[in-house]
């Protein structure tokens, strides 16, 4: 571009003029706010959100203390330890997930072999006082039987990908 | 006025004339200060909502129906908060800088005309006047930074002092072209120069153009707004001369910021645009074209905010000496010769 045709852009402050038109068109586009609380954005089935651990229909756990997942977990946030029930088999005493340490990563699920330690889609929760994000094998177990409709229609609904 | 005629006659009845006069000025004071105060509040929501559609989102809506009273609990907010002093600082100057950014703002709103009869003082060098006080501006800021105590806030105060006595230069020689065509330093003269046979076109903006773009955009540099702001520059320095002030202090350098904005549109609507002249032939003159067109200007500063990236520092030296002095100087001239040989349709009468 010549000197001359430059220099009168800038002193007809084309360019400016040029961002304004753009900015302002956006001034009169739709507004793709979503009002959070009110409204939600779509959720994905593979959504990874708060820990729960899974029970078979007949209500036995599902886990059998073969602590892949605490293996697996790159946070190290998994804590298990063992023992043999009085029916001889192998039963967790103790399954911790310190949500304060978890990155949500979703490797302890993958490892399950028996699709116990699962994430569910719910994220909505806080907690008030130390030990509140410290999930017990108690409270994962009560999520599991909270949310156990949803868990299995999400698996089912992606089975046909694993 | 008829109000204040009434009002004169009714307390002149029971009270000496001096404390009548009084109480008469301080009446139109408080009349222009508050409303003031309010467009100034809502002038933040506007920001607000106008930069938030620009990006594509909605703005401030969970306060009070559709968000309209959020200003209001902006206020609260800021009113409850402590006045954090720093040690180092100086304490008097350090209280002292906000209420001389604020007060020369609101000053200068004495002169300007809102109709025909609508000024509180009616003085015959107006525009000097405003010009004085818009330049006392620049102290409060000075005086903040210095008096912080602070890196950041000496930095943005001697960013804040270069840049704004810069553009008061060109903002000065512009002005002159205004006087040199209305042939008066009272604004609501000016104002009556302004009108003419062709409406919007009698006005002084066409032919004093690029006085009036230079005029508006060094206002906008004085007023320290995007894409000017270095002087807060919060990516640089934190946020510039105020970086210390909390509460109320400053919400008094807020204030002092919107209402000097709100000045420079009422300056720019009087001097270019008519001021309350009506720009269609049959509706009559009154406030409200002067506010619909304060709101025109007031729009444009928070496009500018909305599109523009801050200047660089050179930049804006370049920009105030090295190209909006030279255009101003030479228009002058041209308004002169064009008032000196009457050209229709403008100055034919001058």
């Amino acid at each position: 571009m010549s000197t001359v045709t430059s220099y009168l852009k800038s002193l007809t402050l084309w360019e400016l003029l040029k961002g304004m038109r753009l900015t302002g068109r956006y001034l009169i586009d739709r507004k793709i706010t979503v009002q959070y609380p009110e409204e939600k954005t779509p959720q994905s089935p593979r959504f990874r959100g708060l820990h729960a651990l899974r029970r078979y229909p007949n209500g036995e756990e599902r886990c059998i203390a073969c602590k892949l997942c605490e293996a697996v977990c790159p946070a190290l946030a998994i804590t298990i330890e063992s023992e043999p029930r009085d029916d001889g088999t192998r039963r967790t005493t103790r399954y911790d997930i310190d949500l304060s340490k978890c990155i949500f990563c979703g490797f302890c699920e993958e490892s399950c072999p028996v699709d116990s330690i699962v994430e569910t889609r719910h994220f909505e929760y806080h907690g008030e006082k130390r030990g509140d994000l410290l999930m017990t094998k108690d409270k994962l177990l009560a999520n599991g039987d909270r949310f156990e409709a949803q868990i299995a229609a999400d698996r089912a609904a992606e089975a046909r990908y694993r | 006025m008829n109000i204040v005629g009434f009002l004169e006659t009714q307390l002149g009845a029971f009270l000496p004339q001096p404390v009548v006069l009084t109480t008469l000025i301080v009446l139109k004071i408080l009349c222009i200060v508050l409303p003031l105060m309010g467009a100034v509040a809502y002038l933040t929501f506007a920001e607000r909502k106008i930069i938030g559609y620009i990006q594509v989102r909605i703005g401030p809506n969970r306060v009070g129906p559709r968000g309209w009273l959020q200003p209001i609990a902006d206020a609260l907010k800021l009113l409850t908060k402590e006045v954090i002093i720093p040690t180092g600082a100086n304490r008097f100057l350090f209280l002292l800088a906000p209420i001389l950014a604020l007060g020369p703002a609101l000053a200068a709103w004495a002169v300007i005309p809102f109709g025909a009869e609508m000024v509180l003082a009616d003085i015959n060098a107006g525009l000097l006047y405003i010009l004085a006080l818009t330049s006392l501006g620049v102290y409060g800021i000075i005086v903040a930074g210095w008096a912080s105590n602070s890196k950041y806030a000496f930095l943005g105060a001697m960013r804040s002092a270069a840049q704004i006595v810069s553009y008061e230069i060109a903002m000065g020689f512009a002005l002159v072209g205004v006087l040199i065509a209305a042939g008066s330093l009272n604004l609501g003269d000016i104002i009556e120069a302004q009108r003419g046979g062709l409406s919007i076109f009698s006005w002084f903006w066409v032919p004093l153009f690029p006085l009036f773009v230079i005029y508006f955009i060094s206002g906008v540099a004085e007023t320290n707004r995007a894409p000017f702001d270095v002087s807060e520059g919060e990516s640089e320095i934190v946020a510039g001369f105020h970086v210390e002030y909390a509460g109320m202090a400053f919400a008094l350098f807020f204030l002092a910021e919107y209402a000097n904005m709100i000045l420079v549109s009422g300056l720019s609507a009087v001097l270019f645009l008519g001021g309350w002249l009506s720009p269609i032939p049959g509706i009559p003159d009154g406030i409200h074209w002067l506010l619909a067109k304060i709101g025109f200007f007031l729009f444009l500063f928070l496009w500018f905010r909305a599109t523009f990236p801050r200047y660089r520092y050179d930049q804006i030296m370049r920009l105030g000496w090295k190209v909006f002095l030279p255009i101003t100087i030479v228009w002058i001239v041209v308004v002169a010769a064009m008032v000196v040989w009457k050209l229709p349709p403008w100055f034919a009468g001058a």
